[in-house]
């Protein structure tokens, strides 16, 4: 079994002590926990549920139940491209082919060095700015292809 | 019309606002000092007498929905500021919660004062990664110069504030799932009654309010119910963030009265079309809203003037399609989007949105038949009458509408074998 580093166990202590029952610090904790392994596996889900003291399936569930917690690994970057109707109507699905392209992979899939995985997702509260996209914590707004091999390029 | 000068958006250009002592030096927490000298009584009365409407999407009265909760005898009560900002082309709280967060924190304090509660989240979508860095340090400050914690600024008074971060999923923004997902568990619709007022986060008390709702308090407070109530609409007043989108020259967000037109909002503020195109359809409220069209032009967006045209103000965010776009591959696109976000838990809506996604997209790529539109039709009444939550509802607009307004493009659509856009809906995981 996997064991969570003392550094996340301490954010997880955190967050739970803002609450009065500390199931409330399990979105928190599967947070800490993607942010020390890179994704949520089936091992890492349940170290998370014997901390916060809920089923493992529980948690899974949970983990499950949204789109931000990765169930798979995912690459150094992942590229979020929104083609919501904002972001569509500005042209995001051809830059979704783009990518695909640019990237040799298709959607939902990462590249085989790990360095890419290249997502489609929902609006990201950035319709003013459309098309954009978030890599990892970054975001990237009125996008044209050009745009686009110019930022990949800076990130290899 | 003119641009208003700006009451919500004041300090967008203020450089470092995030930071507290910015904050003050421009006027910030003063609306603190006023509202408890008036007395928790007297500013819910000054809220109830303004007319604030939640800007979460239902505009239920603020007043009363805090009215509810203060007859309650059960504490602690919590306040959460509904941060999650899911409904699609909405973008409006993000500058509350990356930019100006003690705006945020402010009228926080001052309502739960009222309301007399002593916690406080804000449930922040996950999508945001830097507002939760911002909204917590925010939160430090705040702590350190005792604008939070016990007995703020030495009033008699307690108040408590940490963010919950979500992690993607629309339905966590409707309230009662939301106090599910605060709670730990899957964000689901909670069937009402017991309603939140008694029995929310924790089986106690609780207001959820949007973020915008929430930061016109001190605005209310410091200005005066008469004077924030006499800006806009009667029917829903106040100042409004408008977050416009889609095909315009000037697309993002402005800071208007309630009642401007959709017209003035499009043409004045937007820009007008881009590229000089014509207009096609406007989607006035967020996705879950119903679609206009030019014919629409001179209604005001409010409240009523929106629900008399068919539609809704949602969330305030307009979205703007030219001549240049497929009205058949938006809706396939927003019923994507609701399918991915169902819940599952009622039939119609989980199996329902599926089958829609399905049949739009036939029709979009050449492989539609005529009763293709009936069956679009009984589907979404099926929905209507059959889900638990909204989001079932909100699912059913994008379709009635454009099959309304726009029924000759799918007609065409049909006909043709395909989209004359050329455009094609795609698979999707
Ligand atoms: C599916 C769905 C999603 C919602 N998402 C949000 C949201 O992201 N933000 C929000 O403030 N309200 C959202 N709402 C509305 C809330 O349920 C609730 O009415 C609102 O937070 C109350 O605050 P208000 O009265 O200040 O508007 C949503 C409702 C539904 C049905
Ligand atoms: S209407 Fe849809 S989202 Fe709402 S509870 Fe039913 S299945 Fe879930
Ligand atoms: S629709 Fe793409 S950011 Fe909102």
């Amino acid at each position: 079994m996997i064991t969570l580093s003392e550094n996340t166990l301490q954010e997880i202590e955190r967050a739970a002590s803002k609450y009065v029952d500390r199931k409330s610090a399990l979105m928190a904790a599967l947070w800490a926990a993607q942010a020390e392994f890179g994704q949520l596996s089936p091992d890492v889900i349940e170290a998370v549920a014997e901390v916060i003291g809920v089923s493992s399936a529980h948690a899974q569930g949970l983990a499950t139940y949204h789109s931000l917690y990765w169930k798979k690994p995912v690459g150094k970057y992942v590229v979020m491209l929104c083609t919501n109707i904002a972001c569509t109507l500005m042209g995001a699905e051809t830059l979704l082919e783009h990518l695909e392209k640019k990237l040799g992979i298709h959607e939902g899939e990462t590249t085989p060095d790990g360095m890419f995985t290249l997502q489609e997702v929902e609006c990201i509260g950035s319709c003013g700015n459309a098309p954009a996209m978030v890599i990892n914590e970054t975001f990237y707004y009125d996008l044209t292809a050009e745009k686009i091999d110019g930022i990949l390029s800076g990130l290899r | 019309m003119g641009f208003m000068e700006k009451i919500l958006l004041k300090n967008a250009d203020v450089p470092d606002i995030n930071d507290i002592d910015v904050y003050v030096a421009h006027g910030g927490y003063k609306s603190l000092d006023k509202a408890f000298q008036m007395g928790p009584a007297a500013v819910l009365e000054e809220v109830k007498r303004s007319g604030l409407r939640g800007r979460g999407g239902a505009w239920f009265p603020a007043g009363m929905k805090w009215q509810f909760c203060v007859e309650v005898n059960k504490f602690p009560k919590y306040l959460i500021a509904n941060a999650d900002e899911g409904e699609p082309a909405t973008f409006k709280d993000r500058p509350f919660l990356e930019k100006d967060p003690h705006q945020l924190i402010e009228g926080m304090i001052v309502s739960a004062y009222a309301i007399g509660a002593s916690k406080g989240y804000i449930y922040l979508r996950g999508e945001y990664p830097t507002g939760y860095k911002v909204l917590n340090a925010a939160i430090d400050q705040a702590y350190k110069k005792n604008m939070l914690g016990q007995h703020i600024k030495g009033a008699d008074f307690s108040f408590d504030l940490a963010v919950h971060r979500g992690a993607g999923a629309y339905i966590c923004g409707e309230a009662s799932a939301l106090i599910e997902s605060l709670e730990g568990k899957r964000g689901q619709f909670r069937v009402r009654p017991p309603y939140m007022a008694t029995h929310g986060a924790f089986g106690m008390p609780t207001v959820v309010n949007n973020v915008e709702t929430l930061v016109n308090v001190s605005h209310i407070i410091n200005g005066g119910a008469d004077w924030w109530g006499s800006i806009g609409s009667k029917d829903s007043p106040g100042p409004k963030i408008f977050g416009i989108s889609g095909h315009l020259q000037r697309p993002g967000l402005y800071e208007l009265p309630m009642g401007v037109t959709l017209r003035e909002l499009i043409y004045e503020y937007g820009g007008g079309i881009k590229d000089g195109r014509e207009l096609k359809a406007v989607i006035p409220g967020g996705v879950s809203t119903a679609m206009l069209t030019p014919e629409h032009l001179d209604i005001k967006m409010d409240v009523k003037s929106l629900q008399a045209a068919g539609s809704a103000i949602g969330s305030g965010a307009t979205t703007v399609m030219s001549e240049d776009a497929c009205v058949v591959h938006m809706v396939w696109r927003a019923m994507a989007f609701f399918y991915h976000e169902s819940c599952g838990r009622c039939t119609p809506c989980r199996e329902g949105t599926d089958w829609m996604v399905k049949i739009l997209a036939r029709i979009e790529n050449g492989a539609g038949r005529t009763e293709d539109l009936k069956i679009l039709e009984d589907v979404c009444h099926t929905i209507h009458n059959n889900c638990f939550c909204p989001l079932g509802e909100g699912a059913v607009n994008p379709v009635l509408s454009s099959l309304k307004y726009f029924r000759q493009d799918f007609e065409e659509h049909i006909r043709t074998r395909g989209c004359p856009k050329g455009l094609r809906a795609r698979a999707r995981h």
